[in-house]
């Protein structure tokens, strides 16, 4: 099989509320594919289970690392996943504002780094070659990112635009290989929606990544997704890909509504 | 002159005390937004533990150096392990609890510890020895401030130097900035927050102990009840300067400390603790946030 994450029933509630209701999905090593629904749907709530924030009432989370063997997710901790490979980033961005952009980055960086306490008061030879070691790498993810003008800058005082890429940076340090964006595009014009569009691709391309994203924005799901996952209250309504999603009764029910999808046949 | 000198030299004495305690509350509640009102107890416990270790010492006919060198590392260690306990113990179970409960969980740590002390050593002032290595002193300074005096205040100013070089600089101290902003994000990027809190007891209680030796070898004298009211004082300190803040806290240490060190001078020893409070209240009502203290400030 050539998976790199396989989610089985996967449901969560809360209280009364039926977040995630058997939701299943598979993503294929080196694809793109997307989560897509209307608001509340559970698409978020699905990253956060898939991250080790929510933890699943029932349902596997299963992943299977290009190296080593295939783990069950459901009872990881947040940092233990993140250092097993998955990266996300957040529709609300959530950068570390009071650092330095250079220093978001290197944050994500020091989880593939040995050196702990010891070394950090020591500052033996070791270190501090790791230490430069970090740096440059840092340095090379941000030019690739297009924000190299902005490293010694605080990253609350960065342009919107480059926050989101800096989110996009930040989890891209931390060397996964299933990226999860939630929403990259929200608040993008259309120029800077194209560039995201490339960036995705030459993300793929260069890192060797898998990626699900959440977006609402139907054109640039439909030109970058392999596959779709469509969520409604909890439930997979449809997948498939964009040709087969955009004809799915179903889907189109649950984004116009009865009475349009009537009028539509 | 020279009586504002003496002032101001005891002044900055007790501010870089105030300071160094203030660092644990300010680092603890940067990371959990939590008083850790055993603070003061973990600084007690390493002026005792130091206590303890000189006598034996001293019985032993080891050097001056040696005692002090000794002693300070044994109390370091000893305190930091209790540091580290009262969080695994008081703190972490109730981490998804409402504020209010690891709050009255540290009040009672802070309590059973004083008892623990008076239980196990006494409730008298003990005597306590000058550990702090006579530094010689230029002549004409050497009326308005004393050897331990000198020597509490360098190695206050060296700690906080290297503290703040840390948090700035290093792996862990990234870490704890970003754990402080955002706990959850922190470990989505792989730290390991259960270990950058650890850490960040560790070093609030080493601090402590550090503070606790100073200011015993100061006085001269030590009780199980001396972390309480020095407690008091340095959170008064960290809130002053900006809670959560730590050049706020250093900032806070001293302007306390000098206030303190001023009003008893000049006016009278007898307000010395109305004059810090009303201190307090005047700066608080004018900048709620403290001195160095922002809506979003870096903390840790």
């Amino acid at each position: 099989m050539d998976n790199v994450l396989e989610v089985k029933n996967l449901t969560l509630n809360f209280g009364g509320l039926q977040a995630l209701d058997n939701v299943s999905l598979e993503i294929n090593k080196g694809e793109i594919a997307a989560l897509i629904g209307p608001n509340g749907a559970g698409k978020t709530t699905l990253f956060n289970c898939l991250t080790g924030i929510h933890k699943p009432a029932a349902g596997d989370i299963i992943l299977h690392p290009p190296q080593g063997k295939s783990r069950r997710l459901n009872n990881f901790k947040i940092n233990q996943i993140t250092t097993l490979g998955i990266a996300r980033t957040f529709q609300n961005i959530r950068l570390f504002g009071g650092m330095t952009v250079l220093e978001n980055v290197m944050i994500g960086r020091h989880c593939r780094t040995g050196a702990g306490i010891a070394g950090a008061i020591l500052r033996d030879k070791s270190t501090r070659h790791e230490e430069n070691l970090i740096v440059n790498e840092s340095y090379c993810i941000l030019e690739k990112i297009g924000l190299n003008i902005y490293v010694n800058d605080l990253a609350k005082n960065l342009p919107y635009g480059a926050q989101r890429r800096l989110e996009i940076a930040r989890a891209l340090a931390t060397d996964p290989f299933l990226l999860l964006l939630d929403e990259p595009a929200a608040g993008m014009n259309p120029q800077e929606t194209k560039e995201l569009e490339d960036l995705i691709y030459s993300l793929r391309d260069d890192h060797n990544l898998s990626i699900l994203l959440i977006e609402h924005d139907m054109k640039l799901v439909m030109n970058l997704a392999q596959n779709i996952f469509v969520l409604d209250y909890g439930e997979e309504i449809a997948r498939g890909t964009p040709q087969e999603i955009c004809r799915n009764p179903a889907v189109i029910k649950a984004y116009l509504g009865v009475e349009a999808s009537a009028e539509y046949n | 002159m020279n009586y504002f000198g003496e002032l101001f030299f005891s002044g900055l004495t007790r501010g870089s005390i105030y300071a160094l305690l203030a660092l644990g509350y300010t680092m603890v509640y940067g990371i959990l937004q939590l008083i850790n009102f055993a603070h003061g107890e973990i600084y007690m416990i390493g002026a005792f533990t130091a206590l303890i270790v000189a006598s034996v010492l001293t019985v032993k006919g080891f050097s001056s150096i040696a005692i002090l060198v000794l002693a300070a590392v044994v109390a370091v260690v000893y305190s930091a392990a209790y540091g580290y306990t009262v969080e695994k113990i008081a703190y972490k179970p109730l981490r998804q609890a409402p504020r209010l409960s690891p709050l009255i969980s540290a009040i009672g740590m802070s309590i059973f510890l004083q008892n623990y002390i008076m239980l196990a050593q006494t409730s008298d002032f003990l005597p306590y020895p000058n550990l702090l290595p006579p530094i010689p002193l230029f002549n004409r300074f050497s009326n308005i401030i004393g050897p331990s005096e000198l020597s509490i205040v360098l190695t206050s100013a060296i700690l906080m130097i290297l503290l703040t070089l840390f948090i700035k600089f290093t792996k862990t101290g990234k870490a704890m900035r970003a754990t402080a902003q955002d706990k959850e994000m922190a470990m989505l990027v792989g730290v390991n927050v259960n270990r950058v809190i650890s850490t960040t007891f560790i070093i609030g209680s080493a601090l402590a102990a550090i503070g606790g030796i100073l200011i015993a070898s100061h006085t001269g004298r030590i009780n199980f009840y001396i972390g309480f009211s020095a407690g008091i004082k340095a959170f008064t300190a960290a809130v002053l300067g900006g809670i959560g803040s730590i050049p706020g806290a250093m900032l806070g240490g001293l302007v306390l400390g000098l206030a303190e060190s001023f009003a008893t001078g000049y006016i009278s020893s007898d307000y010395e603790d109305v004059f810090a409070f009303a201190l307090l209240v005047l700066i608080l009502i004018f900048k709620p946030s403290g001195l160095l203290g922002r809506a979003n400030n870096q903390k840790v």
